[in-house]
């Protein structure tokens, strides 16, 4: 029987829940892949990759805006309200309580959202997908998320990027959930028509109508290291196919090597490599700036040296 | 047989019997008969008019439902399948090809789930892997390159969960076949003849026109595996499916579908060739209506449809 099963899940993931949301009482956290023991400063020091084992663990996207553009680089985008609940649905909880629990813990509107900033000499909007969110899961909210974020980057001649990290499409919003995909691609598609870069960071996990809608249709397409990323899930594809998983299935590396992406990139080294990126493809000229060279030079060194102060404040 | 059916097939094996033990005596069970007959049928109305959701998906997966190949020899002439990716292979679980309706070109493609199990392994259950979606892509710009209109027909359990699918990039084909579903400047009007089975449906239904048949569904999930989700038992597949809303009135009802194709009594798999023809006027009306926009227009119209799905003001 499974009173045992309903009895006890809910309180183990509680306490698995409880240690991956941002620093609690508890001062120590366990990384899930080593299961060593890390002081919660020096895995904040480290962008929360695991001083022992290079984990890279699941971050949200405060902590993005803040690693792409600093404390103060940049601007959040009011996204849109969405009809709430129009299934009216139901399982062993309320739909509507299911939301209303996820807000709290994140303290967030729904599992996107958007900023706006400067990669390099470049703006950006960049959309990132909050996994505690109800496991990133894309009902109308994101769709609306994502049309919006795309259309400002086309509305700024912005670079788009997107942080995906996501279970798939959201159950509780039925067909309206498996229309977002549709509807995402068409928002990306405006920005690549509009001549702008689509880069999508794939996270870990991406999988799902997500990896199978705007996620996978990127220019670029990057993955941090040990990412997870499919479409179906592994324990799905145990089960239906009796197939054994391969070593290293469906990680960000194991996706390099058959092609799906183009480069797995540590956290410490994502936000240079952005800037490279964009600033490759939307400054294919770099004209010496007649005129204000100084300037220009003035602005590099502000962003060195914020850089740098930055560093030395994490360390 | 369906278990909400047995009652009617067991009249039905009597009026049989009856018919037999009259043939050889003098027997006059005319009166009998006749009553059996009406009861047989007023129970067919009865069960029929209030199918749940779950009886629904169950008739939507009824292995004597029409499935593609029938349309296609009922609907069309010159009927050629075109087959493979020109990448890696080909895959029966997808068909496609060239063929007049009504004495125009169209290029027909769908999910084949196929009949004996032989066959069935072979079409893999209508579950694709990423050269089936590959294949579609392919067809749908052949057919763009001529001006020839789409027709899909929509049956499948879902995408293949499997290694290879994985490897060869699922998702991405997924992803690639809606985007160009979105892209095409022809008409695509597509049916949902039985099973819309998530990300692996809509891959080939993104649509000018989405129709339904009466008794199929259209759903993010399955309601097995909704249940064994959100449930924790997937024996609450009835509940999870009534929750979904994947029925063709819900999803006329959530602006998901833009047609219900009304079924026989007793569903599609009691009236084959009337069913077919009833999918056959619908699809040649929508492909009329659109025929008077230019293709820009179409792919404008098709976009915004699809941007509108989840909006506050459109739910």
């Amino acid at each position: 029987m499974n009173w045992l099963t309903n009895y006890v899940r809910p309180k183990i993931r509680a306490l698995v829940e409880r240690r991956t949301t941002s620093v609690p009482e508890n001062l120590w956290h366990q990384c899930p892949a080593c299961e060593r023991m890390i002081f919660h400063r020096d895995l904040d020091a480290n962008r929360r990759v695991c001083p022992h084992c290079d984990h890279h663990l699941r971050v949200g996207p405060e902590f993005r805006f803040r690693e792409l553009f600093g404390e103060d680089g940049f601007e959040r985008l009011t996204l849109p309200q969405v009809p709430v609940d129009p299934l009216k649905f139901r399982d062993s909880k309320r739909y509507t309580d299911r939301l209303r629990e996820a807000q709290q813990k994140t303290g967030a509107q729904d599992a996107l959202q958007v900023a706006i900033g400067r990669l390099g000499e470049v703006p950006a909007v960049v959309a990132v997908m909050d996994f505690a969110f109800m496991g990133g899961s894309m009902g109308s909210a994101v769709g609306e998320g994502l049309v919006t974020a795309a259309r400002e980057a086309v509305r700024r001649k912005a670079a788009f990027v997107v942080f995906t990290a996501s279970g798939g499409a959201r159950m509780q919003e039925g067909m309206l959930s498996l229309a977002q995909m549709a509807r995402t691609i068409v928002a990306v598609t405006e920005v690549k028509e509009a001549g702008l870069p689509y880069i999508v960071v794939l996270t870990d996990p991406t999988t799902g109508g997500v990896t199978a809608s705007f996620a996978m249709l990127g220019d670029i397409h990057i993955a941090e290291p040990g990412a997870v990323i499919g479409f179906a899930g592994a324990r799905v594809i145990e089960q239906t196919i009796r197939e054994r998983l391969p070593p290293g299935f469906q990680r960000a590396e194991y996706l390099l090597e058959h092609g799906m992406i183009d480069m797995v990139v540590h956290r410490f080294q994502l936000r240079d490599t952005l800037v490279r990126l964009v600033d490759l493809l939307m400054r294919p000229v770099q004209t010496a700036t007649v005129g204000a060279p100084e300037e220009e030079l003035a602005e590099e060194e502000a962003g060195a040296i914020e850089l740098a102060l930055r560093e030395a404040a994490d360390d | 047989m369906l278990e909400f059916e047995k009652p009617i097939i067991e009249l039905e094996g009597k009026v049989k019997e009856l018919r037999r033990l009259m043939q050889g005596s003098e027997l006059d069970l005319g009166d009998e008969i006749a009553r059996l007959e009406a009861r047989a049928a007023r129970l067919l109305a009865q069960t029929y008019s209030r199918l749940n959701a779950w009886q629904k998906t169950q008739v939507a997966r009824h292995p004597d439902r029409p499935h593609f190949s029938d349309y296609v020899r009922v609907l069309l002439t010159d009927f050629t399948p075109l087959a493979g990716d020109r990448s890696f292979g080909e895959d029966p679980a997808i068909i496609g090809g060239l063929g007049r309706f009504r004495g125009r070109s169209v290029l027909i493609m769908g999910h084949e789930k196929g009949r004996e199990t032989e066959d069935r392994v072979r079409h893999n259950f209508g579950m694709a892997r990423p050269e089936g979606y590959r294949k579609a892509v392919r067809l749908m710009r052949l057919a763009e390159r001529f001006r020839i209109p789409v027709i899909t027909l929509v049956d499948t359990p879902g995408a293949h969960p499997g290694v290879g699918a994985e490897e060869r990039g699922q998702a991405e084909a997924i992803a690639r076949s809606i985007a160009t579903c979105l892209d095409l400047r022809v008409p695509i009007v597509s049916c949902i003849i039985g099973e819309g089975g998530s990300g692996g449906a809509i891959a080939i239904a993104a649509a000018d026109r989405v129709s339904m048949l009466e008794h199929s569904v259209y759903s993010v999930i399955s309601p097995e595996g909704c249940a064994a989700i959100l449930w924790r038992d997937a024996e609450k597949a009835p509940e999870a499916a009534e929750a979904l809303r994947l029925t063709a009135k819900d999803l006329l009802e959530l602006g998901i579908v833009d047609e219900v194709i009304p079924e026989p009594l007793g569903g599609a798999h009691r009236g084959r060739q009337t069913t077919i023809e009833r999918v056959g006027e619908v699809l040649a009306r929508q492909l009329e209506q659109l025929a008077t926009f230019d293709g820009e227009e179409l792919r404008r119209r098709r976009r915004h449809k699809y941007l509108q799905m989840g909006r506050l003001a459109a739910v």
